[in-house]
């Protein structure tokens, strides 16, 4: 599958590497939840790492739709609140 | 359970989804998608340019306060060899203030230089993408017929539309780091000026009460014993 991290670009990564993200996913949604900046920052930094080091990244001339978008490493306790309310933190774009 | 990952899988999808829904055929879908680009491209370059423009206003802060701490520094050596021990201090104390001040701001400076280094791979990154639409787009067109191109068009607009969310969204936070940095070096500024130390013998204003107050204490007791030294004044006196 093709995960794109905000910021850096798309990765191709074997879809078995799916339960592990969306393990870390969940702790993305403990961290905001319970408040806890750093967690949250440790999850999705986490979540990076992952798909950085199993993952392959694409050319930028690639042109395709990712099948999962994890958000920028430093997204902060608000915008990630605003995200799981249903909310759009970036309504400009 | 749906995390930070899920929600913004979501919400670009329906951006993007949105984004294609304004244009009824393949090909228009393509031609407005391809303006959104450049468009997108023009706003990069424009982000990278305030960008720049905040970084070279930092750096010429960043000089007029090392001015000032030196200020500072001969007004404190100026005082104590009028046997001002009291100014020196006063001196020492705005010059902590001050420096606490500058690393704060040139931390924030190189916060500033990432996003700028970011903004500048995103807009590489966005070119690539661009010129391999834009080269797809035509094929597409003779290649495909009206069906097949719909979904052809769907899967290269929806990748480049995905990216340009992503390229916008570090403009925006490159903005936002911009306005921050103009505030704290305006604010700065402002302390500077108005606490500068033109008059020694002045009796204080509130803002010089206030700086006094700040616990500079050890740094400037350090700072004092080093200049007696120098000025020969140390276990003599």
């Amino acid at each position: 599958m093709i995960v794109r991290l905000m910021g850096e670009g798309q990765f191709e990564v074997d879809d078995s590497l799916k339960a592990r993200l969306d393990e870390l996913d969940d702790e993305t949604e403990r961290a905001a939840e319970a408040g806890d900046a750093n967690a949250l920052r440790a999850a999705l930094r986490a979540l990076h790492e992952e798909v950085r080091n199993a993952g392959q990244q694409l050319d930028h001339a690639h042109l395709g739709a990712s099948d999962a978008v994890v958000p920028p490493e430093d997204l902060s306790l608000d915008d990630a609140r605003k995200l799981l309310s249903g909310e759009d933190p970036f309504p400009d774009l | 359970m749906a995390g930070l990952m899920a929600r913004a899988s979501e919400i670009t999808q329906a951006k993007v989804s949105k984004l294609l829904d304004r244009a009824e055929n393949p090909e228009e879908t393509l031609d407005y998608s391809y303006e959104q680009q450049l468009v997108q491209l023009q706003n990069v370059k424009r982000g990278i340019a305030d960008v720049t423009t905040a970084k070279k206003r930092l750096e010429l802060e960043d000089a007029s306060l090392q001015q000032q701490l030196a200020k500072l520094d001969g007004q404190a050596k100026q005082a104590l060899q009028a046997n001002r021990e009291d100014l020196a201090r006063e001196a020492l104390t705005r010059k902590a203030t001050l420096q606490q001040q500058v690393a704060s701001l040139q931390q924030q400076e190189q916060q500033l230089a990432d996003q700028e280094q970011k903004l500048i791979a995103g807009e590489q990154a966005l070119s690539a993408k661009v010129e391999a639409f834009r080269s797809q787009k035509e094929v597409i067109k003779a290649q495909y017929s009206a069906a097949e191109a719909q979904v052809k068009v769907g899967e290269a607009a929806t990748g480049i539309g995905e990216h340009m969310q992503d390229v916008g969204l570090a403009i925006q936070r490159a903005q936002d780091k911009t306005e921050e940095m103009q505030a704290r070096a305006g604010a700065i500024d402002e302390l500077t000026s108005s606490g500068a130390l033109e008059d020694f013998t002045s009796q204080g204003d509130d803002l010089d009460r206030q700086l006094a107050q700040v616990s500079a204490g050890s740094q400037v007791d350090d700072e004092l014993a080093q200049m007696k030294k120098e000025l020969g004044q140390g276990g003599a006196q």
